[in-house]
């Protein structure tokens, strides 16, 4: 149970912009702490993103995307009062939901 | 003969006025560039998700006295933090000391949830009691954002404290000789892509003061100002400041008072 996300849903002309901030380390696994231990890899291998209960968006991302990432995207259709709604999964299985209405 | 010299000067004159031209409209292109990447950084700038953190730390009750931070008075009367930052440093009656965000902060866990500031003082920067103070300072300082700074040093020991971190500023020393004024006091100039405020001037003061705390994309890092001013004193290789000590409060007051009129863009986001 990671921190709460950030999200924020706007419509305009019949298109929905998606803004998600997401709180997580993202760990590379490449990493040695100060005793020259690796640090085990630590990272948001999957993400779903639905409005209105529909899956719009999903990605599988890798250790290469930056701590506390950021994502945006459009889609086609949605209006204001709709309901987004963003999943991840980390690879410990650590899992996340928040949501937010589309204005 | 004469006149064929003053030809060749003014031939010269002009093809080194059209060099500059190119080189400034190079340089610009380049400062466009940075500019618009620093733009799509605003975006969805990480910093919100320490405010986040740091407004549930200030009306979370916690310490031996099992309060929050909600009564705590930042200069604007007890429990108000809207545009309290933008007004900071300043002296507080109750202390009889001029206190940035901070220290203030510091007094304010002492006096209402009876905590004792010395774990907060001693921890690393990267430690879990000065990630508390980092987030305390996020949240505050995005509640003055897009108020104009105003700080105008009145009280006796306010303009003792101006004059103090204006010395600082301007104090030469350590193994590498530097002062601050060595990298912040010439205008216009910059480090690899980092333009240098001018911090003796009103929008180069401006620019360091009202950007910071700001998160740190480069190194995933929420920093406070009085983690950046370390830093500026580790850069020198001066010996590095005890955190909220009088020396750091004295040059905050000293960027403040010369931002004065310009505005708070905290929480920043830096490369």
């Amino acid at each position: 149970m990671g921190n709460p996300m950030k999200i924020r849903a706007s419509a305009k002309d019949g298109v929905t912009e998606i803004k998600i901030l997401m709180s997580h380390e993202m760990e590379t696994g490449q990493r040695k702490d100060a005793n020259g231990t690796v640090i085990p890899a630590w990272f948001i291998n999957e993400i779903t993103a639905k409005l209105d209960g529909k899956t719009v968006m999903q990605a599988q991302w890798g250790p290469s995307i930056s701590k506390n990432p950021y994502l945006a995207f459009k889609v086609k259709g949605g209006k204001a009062g709709d309901k987004v709604s963003v999943t991840w999964v980390d690879n410990r299985g650590d899992t996340r939901t928040d949501e937010a209405a589309v204005t | 003969m004469v006149d064929r010299v003053s030809v060749g000067v003014a031939a010269f004159l002009a093809v080194s006025a059209v060099a500059a031209t190119a080189y400034a409209q190079q340089k610009d292109a380049a400062q466009e560039g940075i500019e618009a990447y620093r733009e799509a950084l605003q975006d969805g700038n990480p910093a919100e998700l320490y405010e986040a953190t740091g407004e549930e730390l200030w009306k979370t009750p916690a310490g031996p006295k099992k309060a929050s931070l909600e009564q705590c008075d930042l200069g604007l009367g007890p429990g108000v933090v809207k545009g309290a930052y933008a007004r900071l440093p300043r002296h507080f009656q109750d202390t009889d000391r001029v206190q940035d965000l901070e220290s203030r902060l510091l007094t304010c866990m002492e006096a209402l949830q009876g905590k004792d500031p010395k774990p907060y003082v001693e921890a690393a920067f990267t430690a879990p009691p000065k990630e508390e103070m980092i987030a305390l300072a996020a949240y505050v300082s995005g509640q003055s954002k897009g108020d104009p700074i105003a700080v105008t040093p009145k009280h006796p020991k306010e303009q003792a404290m101006y004059d103090l971190g204006k010395r600082m500023f301007y104090y030469q020393g350590g193994p590498y000789d530097f002062s601050c004024a060595t990298c912040h006091g010439q205008e216009g100039t910059r480090i690899r892509l980092q333009d240098l405020p001018y911090i003796p001037g009103t929008k180069g003061a401006a620019a360091g003061w009202g950007s910071w705390p700001a998160y740190r994309v480069s190194a995933g890092q929420m920093w406070s100002m009085q983690w950046r001013l370390n830093d500026c004193f580790r850069q020198q290789r001066f010996p590095e400041p005890v955190y909220t000590s009088d020396a750091t409060i004295a040059l905050s007051m000293f960027m403040a008072a010369n931002a004065s009129g310009e505005t708070m863009k905290t929480p920043g986001i830096k490369r």
